[in-house]
């Protein structure tokens, strides 16, 4: 089965989730004044269920013929073991890290190592170039946040007392 | 008129907001140029900044600014190395890189800038002269209208969306439908589909979705694929940016064309500038006489002023259903929509009434901005061209913290920065399996106000009945079934399909 269909497949039970949600288990909690409504919380998402339920039927059982001309994708799914796999989801293993370390570690020092690391995963090597870069990229970033914006964002680890 | 235009003119010649225009302008030249990355990608890393500037005109002014200065960026990228930025300066490489290749670089740059400049510059004038009148017949329309209205945008955007899908783009139309739902509803005050979680009762927030369906995919494809990106050490030597009289009158007729149809290209919702620019090649290769024919693709000046001007002038057209019907016709206007009602402004047939100055101030500084393109572009050019040489290990890591700054700073909150993650790597597997991510985001950033709408028809007719008391809200709906259903039954006995890319714009 193609990769398409197998996206439809977790869809469609996304949606069943969301569908039966919507149909049985919404509507109790629904004060008695608000069941004289014509229309409850539930009214839109139950037609939506119903269509992307149909929707996805329709990809996965493979009613509509997809058309003769494939066209080059970007990235071939099916060879995906010949491209920088490995970079990507260090990238994306270190985007994650960034979303937790942020606010223990600071914007400062999660945001320089953020920068440097990823740039490392992509094969620089030139650290004196590089810490500098990242350095003033980020004084740049907190000064424009925190100043011009005036979004506030705590530089240090434990800055204000506030974990 | 008149008193709008010079409403208009006094809002946006103001400092900060001529300030603003340059800026957008600039920014988007600049990030449009590096590829791989799509207007649609910048708009979305810049709305954290528009959106805490606090004043819409301002806001959109500079995010309309970015959105020009990406296209023209795009077209810099795909004249010169052939690897364009933006989908919809694709049919832009077609001639200008062989003409690139002949030693004519800085004319087809320059030819590139004249052409975009006309190109938006006529498609201001005939947004000035149709919004009005269209935003006049629609403020007819009622709440059930709307929803019908919307009705037919989205399933319009499903229809055309491109890879030629019907069934794809629909269920992301769904999908992005549903994650709208989720969160809590201003009409019901109950928190719905949550799963507990207090960081959903807000619901998503669309800027850490905007940027998990376009930045981060785009910024994964870059390293996937880094052979692409390889492309780019090259740089060409600009000079000779001058062209003829003789050419400018050969390029004369094909700009007013393709301004034209451009424009109303544009104004269709799902077809944007790729469709603009693609079909302004077809035509004017095929109206061309036969000498004029052999040249198309062989670097043939025609051959790009028709693209440049064409997918100019539609991003200008699309601006259209935003502004009058609050209806965006392309993934680029749904991000501004989002913007924009994060700014406490909806657009609709009320803005030039209510906000005439945001409005107006929007239409001059169209102007404005073609006219900083042109100016700050062509003696900038060949330094603005060594972007290109920026290492992909610089740039890469930049672009990942920018999405996860803007996300971040949307909502003060780490949680989003893994939201964004997760929503990211989905988006990357949906666009592996060549579905269309732009319906998504339109579905989300419509999903609260087709609801709305939808429940205000319902309680003033207190059930179904107003799809049948209404004859145009039927009649829309009527319509949009056929746009779902025809093309898939037409595609069904024409199997072949024709090349169409609309994921771009």
């Amino acid at each position: 089965m193609a990769l398409d269909r197998w996206i439809a497949l977790v869809i469609l039970c996304v949606t069943l989730a969301y569908g039966y949600a919507a149909f049985f288990t919404m509507d109790q909690l629904l004060p008695p004044f608000m069941q004289r409504n014509p229309i409850w919380p539930s009214t839109f998402p139950k037609v939506l269920a119903v269509l992307a339920i149909i929707a996805a039927l329709v990809i996965l059982l493979g009613l509509e013929k997809p058309s003769s001309s494939e066209k080059t994708p970007d990235i071939d799914y099916r060879r995906l073991g010949e491209y920088q796999l490995i970079p990507a989801l260090a990238l994306l293993g270190l985007m994650v890290a960034y979303a937790l370390l942020l606010r223990p570690a600071g914007f400062l020092l999660a945001t320089v190592g953020f920068i440097t690391i990823g740039a490392s995963i992509l094969g620089e090597r030139k650290y004196h170039i590089l810490l500098p870069v990242a350095m003033l990229a980020t004084g740049i970033v907190w000064y424009l946040v925190e100043q011009v914006l005036g979004i506030f964002l705590r530089p240090w680890p434990f800055f204000l007392g506030v974990s | 008129m008149l008193d709008g235009l010079l409403l208009g003119l006094s809002a946006a010649t103001s400092p900060y907001n001529l300030m603003m225009v340059v800026a957008g302008c600039l920014i988007g030249t600049f990030i449009g140029m590096l590829p791989g990355l799509g207007p649609m990608s910048i708009i979305a890393i810049m709305i954290p900044v528009a959106i805490s500037m606090g004043d819409p005109s301002a806001a959109l002014i500079l995010l309309a600014g970015v959105y020009y200065g990406a296209i023209f960026g795009g077209s810099t990228s795909s004249i010169l190395l052939n690897a364009p930025g933006v989908a919809g300066t694709v049919a832009s490489s077609f001639d200008g890189y062989p003409m690139a290749r002949k030693g004519q670089a800085g004319k087809a740059l320059t030819i590139a800038a004249i052409a975009s400049f006309c190109g938006g510059t006529i498609g201001a004038l005939l947004l000035m002269i149709f919004a009005p009148m269209l935003s006049s017949v629609a403020l007819l329309f009622h709440s059930a209208e709307y929803f019908a209205l919307m009705v037919v945008g989205l399933s319009a955007i499903a229809a055309f969306a491109g890879t030629g899908n019907v069934a794809k783009a629909i269920l992301m139309t769904l999908v992005g439908l549903i994650l709208a739902t989720v969160g809590e509803g201003a009409l019901f005050n109950m928190p719905r589909f949550t799963m507990g979680l207090m960081d959903l009762q807000s619901g998503l927030s669309f800027i850490t979705l905007a940027m998990a369906m376009f930045a981060l995919p785009e910024a994964l494809f870059l390293v996937l694929n880094s052979k692409k990106a390889e492309q780019n050490s090259e740089g060409g030597k600009i000079e000779n940016l001058r062209i003829s009289r003789e050419e400018g009158r050969k390029i004369a007729p094909v700009i007013a064309r393709q301004s034209v149809q451009g424009f109303f290209i544009g104004v269709l919702p799902g077809a944007g500038a790729t469709i603009a620019s693609f079909l302004g090649y077809a035509v004017e290769r095929n109206i061309a006489s036969k000498d004029e024919q052999a040249e198309f693709g062989k670097g043939s000046i025609k051959g790009l002023a028709a693209p440049e001007t064409a997918n100019n002038a539609a991003c200008t057209g699309s601006f259209v259903p935003l502004l009058t019907l609050g209806i965006p016709g392309s993934g680029t206007t749904a991000i501004l929509l989002g913007a924009l009602i994060a700014l406490n402004v909806t657009p609709g047939p009320r803005l030039m009434i209510d906000e005439p100055q945001i409005f107006w101030a929007v239409i001059i500084s169209m102007y404005i901005g073609n006219f900083v393109l042109l100016i700050l572009n062509l003696p900038l050019i060949p330094y603005i061209a060594k972007v290109l040489t920026i290492p992909r290990n610089y740039l890469i890591p930049f672009i990942l913290f920018f999405t996860l700054m803007g996300s971040y700073i949307g909502q003060n909150n780490a949680t989003e920065l893994l939201l964004l993650v997760g929503m990211g790597i989905c988006a990357t597997i949906l666009r592996f399996a060549d579905y269309p991510l732009a319906p998504l985001l339109i579905g989300f950033i419509l999903g609260g106000m087709l609801e709305d709408n939808f429940a205000r028809s319902m309680q003033l007719y207190d059930g179904f009945g107003f799809v049948l008391d209404r004859p145009m809200t039927a009649g829309l709906l009527v319509i949009a079934v056929l746009l779902v259903v025809v093309p898939s039954y037409r595609a069904r006995r024409a199997k072949a399909r024709q090349a169409g890319v609309a994921d771009g714009d």
